[in-house]
């Protein structure tokens, strides 16, 4: 694909360091040439010195035959009008990135009256990311498909779970419970585990549920899991804004700690529900008193990365809480996984994830019929997502009779809205939409999934 | 230093020579001269296998950062130099390995210097790869590798940088490999236009590609002791086009080939470069006149000289060692002019030449308002401070190599004229001086020290001379 990418911040050059390695022509636009620079040093892109907005200048960068454009300077306005120009010059997809609140209640409106495939918040992401992890602590990790409407929970077999040491078959069999296991990560192989697959202590298990079943399952594999019901966040920003808005919207008590009293003043006017605390959140005796011990869930969403992952730290010590740092600039990648924090949320990570999400759909149904494509494990297992439009050899026979090739699962269908968690007696119908895992090369059909 | 994949990319680009080896042996055969076939393929097979042995085992991590690029590169062609000279020694051609080194060096660097006296005396086999490696060094070795083989991302950009003339390396396309690509196809189809013109004029096929591989290349190396002169005024008019032509900047090319056509003809240096040819082309011809029988004589070798040299071809039809000295002036400033930038010619770029004129008129007029405020533009975009100062400190190093050459050849106790031109001729890989070293003269009155100076001079002329200094340096080869 021909992707032009206006803005070379952050988000700019994550996006560059992922997708130039996916076999795509990029073009990189920014004003500055020393933020140019180092891009095409480092990354096969070509860069463009000059403001995106330009018509001029996307020309230069050949909007004419691009196919997507993501705008991903530091204005809003400026994405957005450089969303329009594009559109209007050229014929590709647009992404933007949009962060002040304000637009964000409009956003449904400006995505359709502007013609943009996607507008993105990376605040509000990075909430909705979070927001997750505290409805489903014992989850290493979620996996969103199709909208957000199914979920692909993980989570790490210990060694007082039961599932330790224990057949697959079983599950069924004698827990009687509706999950489907989807992969395991063992070491650094990715599985797709059959029946008669045991499970060990440190694997990762992703699993697909209907949420109540989920929390069933958890339950008696006596991993736990009852969702956080209180929640403290250290930092006041725009993502505490957002995660305390989710968290007291499904009843979760939370509480918010910030040392710039306009700030608090303007959050308790925004928050009715959450608890806001004006002080100085690195305070140890302030978050003692404050119930830092007895807490469920603990967000350190202040400005400074350093600060937060020693907020974390503490948390982890004083409390069973479940922890979240966020960072923002810091990349040392290997040590921050020693420290053994809960979750890190990275909200540029979050931000260039989904537009490479996006982009990685789209350039997979180009040639092919998959409609979305999803990667698993840093790439190392594939989600795709297909629709079934006509009848063929995998509609109408029971999931149990096809002969399905190795390394592949049906791990869902959608029907109509409705999600079914298949097992052996479930049929393929047209209409459906399927999302299938693997662990080997693409596919490229529904129909490959069966062998020769 | 990340020695490990300085050994895997050099691996690769010996296995590439030894591709480009089988062609000179393949031409031998028709022509009966089994033992150069048998040497070639022989060479090629030493190539291939010590080439297949370093680059057995792929390097981790495979990062290829600025002084790995330049290393690669320098050292690369001093290897592809070192394996490109044994056929000629082994031949008999060339019996001094030396000597054959001066020969491959100033073939590949595209100087088209040489030390043969009698060139019509080597084999065929031996004559086609003398040209060939013209062609080869041309657009760079580095650079057809990466249209073929996709090394690695983006990094790559760091080889090509290190080994395409002019002052910024742009891309015509955003990949790399596509770069690349493109400007191969430029020049092949080039390479392909003369070769088809020369035939057509009535040139035999050996001789036109010979000509057509030193045209392109801009290298210069004749396969007749009298070079071009022997030919006829046609194919020495088409000669001189084809030299102009290949001097100009490949962007201009791609801009014709893309139809934009506004920016094609636009560009600052292209202009300036004609203008240069056309004001030299007058004035010489004026010079020159009545040491030639008609005006259309006249005009005919002070084009083709000018085309030679500015380009840095290095091509004659005449012995201009025997014009006036304001001719001989002119053409040796025209040395260190060279061709434009992102060509396959050689000297300063007259892009350089450009940006100092303008940088130097900016300082004028800082001095009459010093607290003006100006920036110098060229081609609508403004030069930026990087550029500005990474020129002054080409020029700074280029002068101080010249003149240290200068002083160490001057040891074998020939005349200035000579010492300064046969400096002048191979740091801007253009081929004949004046004097002693003049077209119908060669390089093989040197001693072994000059001439070791001298292939010094052309490698790093042929890549913008910093890659040839930093593996010079020391702390370049330490691990940390």
């Amino acid at each position: 694909m021909k992707i032009i990418i206006v803005g070379c911040g952050k988000v700019g050059c994550t996006l560059v360091e992922q997708l130039s390695g996916e076999n795509h022509d990029i073009v990189v636009i920014d004003e500055k040439e020393e933020k140019i620079n180092p891009i095409t040093d480092e990354f096969d892109a070509m860069g463009i010195v000059g403001n995106g907005v330009s018509y001029q200048v996307l020309k230069e960068a050949g909007i004419d035959l691009a196919d997507l454009l993501i705008a991903v300077t530091g204005s809003d306005e400026q994405n957005l009008l450089c969303c329009v120009i594009a559109k209007k010059t050229g014929n590709c997809k647009t992404i933007a990135r949009v962060r002040n609140p304000i637009y964000n209640k409009e956003i449904g409106f400006l995505r359709k009256e502007l013609g943009l495939s996607m507008i993105i918040n990376p605040e509000l992401a990075s909430a909705a990311e979070i927001a997750r992890i505290f409805q489903f602590p014992s989850a290493v990790k979620i996996d969103t498909f199709s909208k957000g409407r199914i979920e692909l929970l993980h989570f790490r077999v210990t060694s007082d779970c039961l599932l330790n040491n224990y057949g697959l078959i079983h599950i069924r069999s004698t827990l009687k419970c509706d999950v489907l296991v989807c992969m395991v990560t063992r070491g650094d192989e990715v599985l797709i585990p059959r029946g008669d697959f045991v499970f060990h202590e440190g694997d990762i298990v992703a699993i697909v549920a209907a949420p109540p079943k989920a929390n069933d399952f958890f339950k008696k594999i006596g991993i736990d899991t009852g969702k956080v019901r209180t929640a403290m966040i250290v930092g006041g920003g725009t993502i505490a804004y957002y995660l305390a808005k989710r968290l007291t919207d499904v009843g979760i008590s939370t509480k918010i700690i910030d040392s710039d009293p306009a700030r608090c003043e303007e959050l308790s006017e925004l928050l009715p529900k959450a608890t806001i605390i004006c002080g100085d959140g690195t305070d140890e005796r302030l978050l003692l008193q404050e119930g830092i011990a007895s807490v469920e869930g603990f967000a350190a969403l202040t400005g400074m990365d350093e600060e937060n992952i020693l907020l974390s730290l503490h948390a982890k010590k004083v409390s069973h809480a479940k922890t979240v740092t966020k960072i923002n600039r810091i990349t040392f990648n290997s040590v921050l996984t020693d420290m053994k924090l809960d979750t890190i949320s990275y909200p540029r990570l979050t931000t260039a994830d989904m537009i490479i999400k996006y982009a990685r759909s789209m350039n997979a149904s180009l040639n092919s019929n998959v409609e979305n494509l999803y990667k698993l494990e840093d790439g190392r297992a594939e989600a795709l997502e297909f629709s079934i439009k006509e009848p063929s050899a995998v509609t109408g026979i029971p999931l149990g009779k096809m002969h399905i090739r190795k390394n592949i699962l049906i791990c869902c269908i959608n029907r109509g809205g409705q999600i079914i968690i298949p097992n052996g007696q479930d049929e393929l119908h047209v209409g459906d939409s399927v999302i299938v895992v693997l662990t080997h090369s693409r596919l490229n059909d529904i129909k490959e999934i069966l062998e020769d | 230093m990340n020695f490990a994949i300085v050994r895997y990319i050099i691996g690769f680009l010996l296995q590439f020579e030894a591709g480009f080896l089988i062609l000179p042996g393949i031409i031998g055969i028709p022509y009966g001269e089994a033992f150069d076939s048998i040497t070639y393929f022989g060479v090629a097979l030493l190539c291939f296998l010590i080439g297949k042995l370093l680059s057995r085992k792929r390097p981790s991590p495979f990062e290829l950062y600025t002084r790995e690029g330049f290393a690669v590169v320098a050292l690369g062609w001093l290897i592809l130099s070192m394996f490109g000279a044994l056929p000629f020694v082994i031949t008999g051609d060339i019996p001094s390995y030396i000597d054959a080194l001066f020969e491959t060096i100033s073939g590949f660097t595209t100087t088209g210097a040489s030390i043969l006296s009698n060139v019509e005396a080597l084999s065929h086999a031996n004559l086609f790869w003398r040209s060939f490696t013209h062609w080869i060094g041309g657009m760079g070795v580095f650079v057809f590798i990466m249209a073929i083989l996709p090394l690695m991302g983006g990094t790559t950009m760091n080889l090509m940088r290190a080994e395409s003339p002019g002052p910024s390396v742009g891309k015509l396309a955003p990949r790399v490999k596509d770069t690349a690509k493109i400007l191969y196809q430029i020049y092949i189809g080039i390479t392909l236009a003369e070769m088809i013109v020369l035939c057509c004029c009535g040139m035999e096929f050996f001789d036109s590609i010979t000509t057509t591989f030193g045209t392109v290349g801009t290298g210069g190396f004749g396969i007749r002791s009298d070079s071009i002169a022997g030919y006829s005024p046609l194919i020495q008019n088409i000669v001189t086009l084809f030299m102009i032509l290949s001097g100009i900047n490949y962007t201009a090319y791609f801009c014709l080939l893309s139809k934009q056509f506004k920016e094609a003809f636009s560009i600052d240096e292209v202009k300036w470069y004609l203008l240069i040819i056309f004001a030299s082309v007058g004035i010489i011809s004026w010079n020159i006149h009545g040491m030639y029988s008609t005006i259309g004589e006249t005009v005919r070798h002070a084009f083709f000289q000018v085309g030679s040299i500015i380009t840095t071809t290095g091509f004659a039809t005449v012995d201009f060692n025997a014009w006036p000295e304001l001719s001989k002036t002119i053409l040796v400033l025209l040395m260190f002019i060279g061709a434009c930038a992102g060509s396959t010619g050689g000297g300063i770029k007259v892009s350089r030449i450009i940006i100092l004129f303008k940088a130097a008129h900016k300082e004028l007029s800082t001095m009459i308002h010093p607290r003006l405020v100006k920036k110098t533009k060229m081609d609508g975009h403004v030069i930026s401070h990087e550029t500005l100062r990474s020129t002054n400190a080409f020029i700074a190093v280029y002068l101080i190599i010249l003149f240290a050459s200068v002083l160490l050849i001057s040891v074998d106790n020939y005349d200035f004229t000579t010492n300064f031109t046969a400096v002048a001729a191979t740091l801007n890989n253009i081929g004949p001086g004046l004097e002693l070293v003049g077209p119908t003269q060669n390089f093989a009155l040197f001693s072994p020290f000059s001439k070791c100076i001298l292939m010094f001079d052309m490698l790093a002329g042929r890549l913008e001379l910093f890659p040839m200094l930093i593996i010079l340096l020391p702390s370049c080869w330490k691990k940390y």
